[in-house]
């Protein structure tokens, strides 16, 4: 961690083994510069998803530190609530609080977390509904809204907290085929604009058009990492050249 | 057609298994040379109370008019008392205190009365026991093994012991200990009771929710007790309510045994009635219908519930 002060995620040695036994992650080490976007890539059970989890802790470490923000997030003392908040997270199974309308879906961890008046918490709400081309739907609830429109809410949601990090775990896996691009559309948007984004996909297009740096995991390590470049037409190791092989 | 046919026929069936169930029962008690006595029936329900009127101060009746008598005292003061029913005649002498007649008004009858106290006793019960479930619910899947222990523990007793025997520990030991009245040691007892089901209710809830929903809350740095308030909760009672529905009318109709700790509730009431009428057929089916109508009434209340909750899922 040469210039931590500029590294708004330090992630040094972490490893995890399942309780099943499955070595999921064996010594990942990565820096996220401030302003970043990071995609990591590999094949499934490459352990690329536990990796994103563990950054906000929704999965735990058994060695190494992670450091998001100067925090250490993998230190038991850590108010873990404080942190998340700054940190957005968008799911593959979108996630959406199925009980609540799209409206109160974005506001409601704005007002329990942010501790934002109603009012405050509602425009703010309509500002990203709008952004993320949802905000006619606001008084629907999710039952009624498409794959795509949820993933929409999701981000919304994420976003309405005004995150210092976004983090995408295979947003787009679970949609149909016609939803992926409006989705990877505003995540190309986001990426322009400067927030810190850390993103699992499979979606190579998207990976050589945002990214700045690419990640390559496999069997829970990290084998290859450079820019899309580098990582696409400069493939060093053999894994790597395999594994684009077969998807692109 | 044909399909519309069989339904008429089936359903002209059930009718007349009801009738020969019903002419069944109408045979078997003329065989027991019961005589049947529903007129008295209705009196159990509501009667006609009636409320003796005395005369003020001593003095002459010296009419009846409008629905008042007058009566001329012996200050020759005239008097005009509200009297349903006269008994006395113009030119009656009365004394002070004499019953001049009497008014009459609708007064609950000893079943009604205990269907109030059945309804009453499990209303607080309802509440105890929500709290007690849901509490014990949450301990139950906590990973604190003081909290899971005891949840555990808690609720095998309860499962494993008869209802009827907690009823007397908590009455005679708990209800001594903390001085507690009838009605409180019996909303108490079946609270306990009941808890422990609506525990294991709540807790199949819960774990029904999709892990990604705490997730998603998690990470949106919501703490424990705002996800379980605001996201598991809410989708969990949605989806437990026809079983905590079912266990209400349960605990509604386990109140009956609430009358061996002498809780005047609609069971007790029921007893009573028999004891001084030798009507038992006519009193307990009058008992059971009255039960039927109150669980009933939960069932169908439950059934709108869903139905109006149904919309958002």
């Amino acid at each position: 961690m040469s210039d931590s002060s500029e590294n708004i995620i330090v992630a040094e040695n972490v490893s995890k083994t399942f309780p099943n036994g499955v070595k999921a992650l064996r010594d990942v080490s990565l820096d996220v510069k401030k302003g970043e976007v990071v995609v990591i890539i590999g094949a499934s059970g490459s352990g690329k998803t536990t990796f994103l989890r563990t950054i906000n802790q929704l999965e735990t470490v058994d060695s190494g530190k992670i450091i998001v923000e100067g925090v250490d997030v993998t230190d038991p003392k850590t108010n873990l609530t404080k942190i998340r908040a700054d940190i957005g997270m968008v799911f593959q199974h979108f996630n959406v609080f199925p009980h609540l309308t799209v409206l109160e879906n974005v506001m409601l961890a704005q007002i329990l977390v942010r501790k934002r008046k109603k009012e405050e918490a509602e425009r703010i709400a309509m500002e990203f509904l709008t952004k993320v081309g949802i905000a006619d739907k606001k008084d629907e609830y999710p039952t009624n809204l498409s794959g795509g429109q949820k993933q929409r809410v999701a981000i919304a949601r994420a976003l309405a907290m005004h995150p210092k990090i976004m983090l995408f775990d295979e947003a787009t896996s679970a949609l149909d085929p016609e939803m992926v691009g409006g989705i990877l559309d505003i995540m190309k948007q986001l990426a322009k604009e400067g927030i810190t984004m850390v993103v699992v996909t499979h979606e190579m297009g998207f990976a050589r058009e945002a990214a700045d740096r690419i990640v390559y995991m496999d069997s829970g390590k990290i084998v290859e990492m450079g820019t899309p470049d580098e990582i696409f037409n400069n493939p060093k190791t053999d894994r790597l050249k395999q594994f684009l092989s077969q998807i692109l | 057609m044909r399909r519309k046919k069989h339904t008429l026929l089936w359903n002209i069936a059930f009718v007349l298994v009801i009738i020969g169930i019903g002419f069944f029962i109408y045979k078997a008690s003329l065989r027991i040379n019961y005589s049947w006595n529903w007129r008295a029936v209705p009196s159990y329900l509501v009667y006609k109370a009636e409320d003796e009127i005395d005369a003020p101060a001593p003095g002459i009746v010296e009419g009846y008019k409008d629905g008042e008598l007058i009566l001329k005292t012996e200050k020759n003061k005239i008097l005009h008392i509200k009297v349903e029913h006269p008994i006395l005649k113009k030119g009656a002498v009365v004394n002070e205190g004499d019953e001049l007649g009497y008014n009459t008004h609708y007064k609950a009858g000893p079943l009604l009365v205990g269907l109030y106290m059945t309804i009453k006793v499990s209303l607080v019960s309802i509440v105890m026991a929500l709290i007690i479930g849901l509490f014990t619910g949450l301990m139950r899947i906590s990973e604190n093994p003081l909290f899971k222990n005891l949840s555990t523990v808690y609720i095998e007793l309860v499962r494993g012991t008869p209802l009827l025997v907690q009823i007397f520990i908590v009455y005679f030991f708990i209800g001594t200990l903390f001085s507690m009245t009838r009605f409180i040691a019996g909303a108490f007892a079946l609270a306990v009771f009941e808890g422990a089901y609506i525990a294991e209710i709540i807790r199949a809830g819960i774990q029904s929710i999709p892990r990604g929903q705490t997730e998603a809350a998690l990470a949106l740095g919501m703490n424990y007790f705002q996800i379980m308030r605001y996201i598991i909760i809410p989708q969990a009672f949605k989806r437990v309510l026809p079983a905590l529905a079912g266990q209400f009318i349960s605990l509604i109709k386990d109140s009956s045994l609430l009358s061996i700790i002498s809780l005047t509730e609609l069971t007790k009431a029921g007893r009573e009635v028999v004891a001084s009428t030798f009507s038992p057929f006519e009193v307990w089916f009058t008992v059971a219908a009255l039960y039927f109508i109150v669980t009933y009434s939960l069932s169908l209340f439950d059934r709108y519930l869903e139905r109006r909750l149904a919309g958002d899922e």
